[in-house]
């Protein structure tokens, strides 16, 4: 057990020093070989491992939506149809993640332990600001790893309890932040997925405009993307569209986001490149 | 050149234990209890910042009174030690046996250790089951020896005489109001038999962990408004918070 290191069965000073509210750095100090990044890659070695893509956030009057495609590829092959890649990060807040999935999703729950952790510890949750920058940190310790192709790149979306109103932030593979506005896209889907939302997303949406908006722009992700899955009819496989308010992170049923998938696809049968916008 | 006293071990043990024990005596007491829905803790504490009942993990948590400094330590330490655990294996694998076991062999060493002073502090580590067979409730004392108790627990100063008094009157599948009104009406007490004290919800910190949580996390703070009407016998109010089911709890799949 990892309590025992000098044989009485006594919790080890580590865990014991008072001062720092963050698992990353006690489990720097305490268990370094537990933590993404530190581990170093043979030189030159080429891993091929699936990649997840593509992620879109759009805010809304009241909230953020943020969704996911399905679909993880190695080389051209499709590895897996019913990946998931948006998490709940805490009550208010939730990650996509694109790229290296086995790193991500290791990443994802280190973060998840980390925001609960210092709530734990300080009996108070971190501004949302404070959460993004902690993945901000965790995204640099992965650039050793990101530098031999097993890049990690989330995107941070949550509702804002100070300032009312929902959040998106991405991030590069160096773990530059931004905070986007209106909406965002990541993943090798993202280009299609941008333009797509830029022509149809605007400011007063509501919850379910919006989540129509973002599987709207997975579809036209999916379109010109081979790495990126559309809604798998036959298989039931949807997007993940989660919802994030003043009520907290709630991930939308498969009814729900079925409806809104089985929909779109019937009007792109009549018009297979999707609603049009006005030309002036 | 002075010659140094001879002690018995008894004796320095003895020493030890009555130094811990008047310490602990000083402060106020928790009563941890099982009702119908999980397991309730209460604590006579004026501060909102400083806690004395804290989320340990899931299922867990932890009461404790005594020296602060000293609990607030091993706090933490659990903390660690149940989110460590949990992920390198899996959040089911933390359990508060285990983590009992930890603590206890943490108090015990710095118990006998010549060098330290014994810790000021009683703990609780309780974990709710799926049903109230499986509650447990594990009391931990300075000397590091685990109590395994049933249905209520008190610590803390008047310990003995508020056991008592819970003791008659505790019963399997209580509410929660039923069991938050006799966990105050025996701190409340006066242990020479004069007239009780009044405990207002300003006085009181309230904690449950509620099985009926859909959320992974099972800890709760009840906190000013809801732990008035539960005090005043107002059934409806344990499901103040209860009303968004539509969350789904976090999972780090």
């Amino acid at each position: 057990m990892e309590a025992n290191t000098r044989g009485t069965g006594r919790l080890p000073a580590a865990f014991l020093t008072p001062g720092s509210s963050s698992f990353l750095d006690f489990l720097a100090e305490h268990k370094p070989e537990l933590v993404p990044g530190r581990r170093g890659l043979p030189e030159g070695a080429v891993v091929e491992a699936p990649h997840g893509t593509t992620i879109v956030a759009a805010v809304f009057d009241g909230g953020v939506v943020i969704a996911g495609d399905r679909r993880a590829t190695m080389g051209n092959v499709i590895a897996q149809r019913d990946i998931e890649k948006v998490f709940p990060a805490d009550e208010y807040s939730a990650v996509g993640i694109a790229g290296t999935a086995g790193l991500a999703v290791e990443m994802v729950r280190l973060f998840q332990l980390e925001l609960e952790h210092y709530e734990k510890i300080e009996g108070a949750t971190l501004s949302l600001e404070g959460k993004a920058n902690r993945l901000t940190s965790m995204i640099r310790g992965n650039l050793g790893m990101a530098m031999q192709g097993l890049a990690v790149v989330p995107m941070f979306a949550g509702y804002d309890l100070d300032l009312g109103r929902g959040r998106i932030f991405s991030y590069d593979v160096t773990g530059g932040r931004s905070e986007e506005r209106g909406f965002a896209a990541t993943g090798s889907g993202s280009v299609f997925a941008r333009g797509s939302m830029k022509k149809l997303y605007r400011d007063d949406l509501t919850a379910e405009q919006a989540s129509t908006l973002v599987v709207q722009a997975l579809y036209d992700a999916a379109d010109d993307d081979s790495a990126t899955g559309g809604p798998d009819l036959a298989r039931k496989i949807f997007p993940i569209v989660s919802l994030i308010t003043e009520d907290g992170f709630r991930r939308l049923t498969e009814p729900e986001v079925s409806r809104i998938a089985i929909s779109i696809t019937d009007q792109r049968l009549a018009h297979p490149n999707g609603p049009q916008a006005p030309l002036l | 050149m002075s010659t140094p006293f001879y002690v018995s071990p008894q004796q320095a043990m003895a020493d030890r234990a009555e130094y811990a024990r008047k310490g602990i005596a000083r402060g106020r007491s928790v009563v941890v209890l099982t009702y119908v829905d999980g397991i309730v803790f209460v604590a006579e504490n004026t501060s909102r910042a400083l806690h004395k009942v804290s989320e340990i993990y899931d299922k867990i948590a932890f009461a404790a009174v005594g020296r602060y400094n000293e609990f607030e330590n091993l706090r933490i330490g659990g903390v660690r030690y149940a989110d460590l655990r949990g992920y390198s294996y899996d959040r089911a694998d933390v359990t508060a046996r285990g983590l009992a076991n930890v603590y206890a062999q943490t108090l015990g060493t710095i118990f006998s250790s010549v060098g330290e002073k014994p810790y000021e502090v009683e703990l609780i580590v309780a974990e709710v089951g799926r049903t109230t067979e499986e509650d447990q409730i594990y009391r931990l004392t300075p000397d590091g020896s685990i109590v395994d108790e049933k249905n209520y627990v008190v610590v803390g100063g008047n310990a003995d005489s508020i056991g008592n008094y819970l003791g008659q009157r505790h019963r399997g599948g209580m509410t929660l109001s039923e069991a938050i009104r006799v966990a105050v009406d025996s701190l409340a007490r006066d242990p020479n038999g004069g007239s009780p004290r009044s405990l207002t919800p300003e006085h009181l910190e309230v904690a449950v962990l509620d099985r009926r949580r859909f959320q992974q996390r099972k800890f709760k703070r009840i906190l000013g408004g809801q732990l008035g009407r539960l005090l005043d016998g107002d059934q409806s109010a344990a499901a103040d918070d209860e009303e968004k089911p539509a969350a789904t709890p976090p999972s780090d799949e």
